[in-house]
């Protein structure tokens, strides 16, 4: 790990401008992943900026129904809200399939969303990689990729986006509200990280000096939404591929569908393609079969992950089954 | 950097504190608590594990700075004088130690798991320690060392 200077910001303010002045800084959250890539010195800042004391905490009920959840909010205190455990059931289920105890009591939620890939060779100094160095080249490529992307990938980099809650979000519709010097946005969480076309490195929408202050969900379209991940051991691993999925049946149609996919591709995927198949569909095995496939239609693969596609859609239509059979999930 | 914090109940100060320093590293070289162990330094062992404010964290992840002000219990703080805390007891009873490495981490998470739920299901232990690797015993006696700590406290 390289020297950097630490500093302890007190308040938005003080860290906004400690970044907007510091050209090579970076915000501090529960450091779960932030200081296990410094001391891999995959990431080299000047300047820490821990933000883990700012107010952002809180989770609010917004007057439309929906929720406003802080950005230091800490992935446990997430999962064990009663109002997202209620309206956002596959909120907190993705929450809670994902790392382990002692991990969810520290990481944030601003964290979770610019936690950057597992790709093993990203991780590995030695070997050639686009985004940790720019042009070097895709060593995944030929390579090891059991846990790369199949969608949205591109001939640069493989790599697989690796939060759970991203994916669960992505399919809510949730908002970021990002602060700097120079304002307050909103970005779709959908928009926020970027495919990696010929720049890997670019991986969100956030310019460097901007801090996630809050995610917003507006009110869930039904209640009756689940997350399901597959992955290599019941517990405590990232996902080979997972689901978040809300759906709405009335007279045995489809009125409503919210689908996401994890550990397919370089961002949380929304499944944009099969809702489309979905809305207005009977509720059968079939149309769950066919929107699975259309989704899938532009996968493409590595020999290490092939599986992933056929695995993908089987878990679509799983976890789909799930939803429309299980009374007490709504 | 001078750090201050709190250890198992007593305030603690350490001097010259490198930033890029763990909170595990401070502990264990600085503060003499060599209980929590330094496996893989990666957050996936869990071998590091200790309470950070009433809930347990991998040390290994936590940048000393963080720490700052806060209240840290590690496994040395379990015991009450020279009695062992239920968990630390029904380990040794169990059998459920053998090269250790993996003990302390698994020791406050388990404590942890039983202040919360008292009587869990072997499921949810299963969940509470899938944080916590053990690569000599095959968790089954430090299963049953959870249901035995259940039952005695
Ligand atoms: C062993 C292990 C297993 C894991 N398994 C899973 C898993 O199965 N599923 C899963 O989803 N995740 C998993 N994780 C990842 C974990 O969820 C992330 O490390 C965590 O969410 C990151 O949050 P943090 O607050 O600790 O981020 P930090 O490490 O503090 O920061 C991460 C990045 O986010 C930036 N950042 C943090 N907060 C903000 C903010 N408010 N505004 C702008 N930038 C910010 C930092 O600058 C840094 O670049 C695992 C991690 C480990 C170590
Ligand atoms: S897949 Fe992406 S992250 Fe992995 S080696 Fe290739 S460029 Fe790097
Ligand atoms: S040493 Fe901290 S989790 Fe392994
Ligand atoms: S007893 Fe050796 S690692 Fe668990």
């Amino acid at each position: 790990m390289r020297t950097f200077s630490y500093v302890r910001a007190p308040d938005v303010e003080t860290a906004l401008r400690t970044i907007a002045t510091e050209p090579n800084a970076k915000f501090l959250g529960g450091g779960t992943n932030l200081v296990d890539l410094m001391r891999e010195n995959i990431e080299r800042p000047d300047v820490v900026v821990d933000i883990s004391r700012l107010p952002l905490t809180g989770i609010d009920e917004l007057p439309g129904g929906g929720v406003r959840i802080g950005a230091l909010v800490r992935n446990s205190s997430l999962a064990a809200h009663p109002l997202v455990r209620t309206r956002y059931p596959v909120v907190s289920q993705a929450v809670l399939g994902g790392a382990s105890a002692q991990l969810r009591n520290m990481a944030t939620v601003g964290g979770n969303l610019l936690q950057r890939t597992r790709c093993l060779y990203f991780y590995d100094e030695a070997s050639a990689c686009n985004k940790r160095e720019p042009g070097s080249g895709c060593s995944a490529l030929g390579g090891f990729t059991r846990n790369h992307g199949v969608l949205g990938v591109s001939d640069h980099c493989i790599a697989a986006h690796p939060s759970d809650l991203c994916v669960a979000l992505a399919a809510l519709d949730a908002e970021v509200e990002v602060e700097s010097t120079r304002g307050t946005r909103r970005i779709p969480l959908t928009e926020f990280h970027h495919l990696p076309g010929s720049t890997p490195h670019v991986e969100t929408a956030l310019a460097p000096d901007e801090l996630v202050t809050s995610v917003e969900l507006p009110a869930p379209v039904t209640t009756r939404s689940r997350y399901r991940k597959v992955r290599d051991r019941a517990s405590y691993a990232f996902a080979l591929v997972s689901v978040a999925a809300a759906l709405e049946v009335r007279d045995d149609t489809v009125t409503a569908a919210r689908l996401a996919l994890g550990g397919v591709a370089p961002k949380p995927w929304r499944a944009t393609e099969a809702e489309r198949v979905l809305l207005g569909a009977p509720a059968t095995e079939e149309s769950f079969r066919s929107a699975a496939e259309a989704e899938l239609a532009s996968a493409t693969s590595q020999d290490g992950n092939d599986f992933k596609i056929e695995l993908a859609r089987r878990t679509i239509v799983a976890t789909l089954r799930d939803l429309l059979t299980d009374r007490s999930a709504a | 950097m001078r750090l201050n914090v709190t250890v198992n109940g007593e305030r603690r100060q350490a001097d010259d504190v490198w930033e890029g320093e763990s909170l595990l590293y401070v502990l264990r070289e600085r503060l003499g608590l060599p209980g929590s162990k330094n496996a893989c330094e990666q957050g996936e062992c869990g071998s590091c594990t200790v309470y950070l404010d009433d809930v347990p964290a991998c040390s290994c992840l936590v940048a000393a700075g963080q720490a700052e002000g806060r209240e840290v219990r590690t496994v040395e703080g379990l015991a009450e004088g020279e009695a062992l805390d239920p968990v630390q007891q029904s380990f040794v009873d169990a059998g459920a130690v053998q090269c250790g490495f993996c003990t302390p981490g698994l020791v406050v998470a388990a404590h942890d798991l039983l202040d919360r739920v008292p009587d869990p299901s072997d499921e949810e232990i299963r969940e509470a320690l899938a944080g916590n690797l053990c690569r000599c015993t095959g968790y089954e006696k430090i299963l049953d060392a959870v249901r035995t700590a259940a039952g005695a406290r």
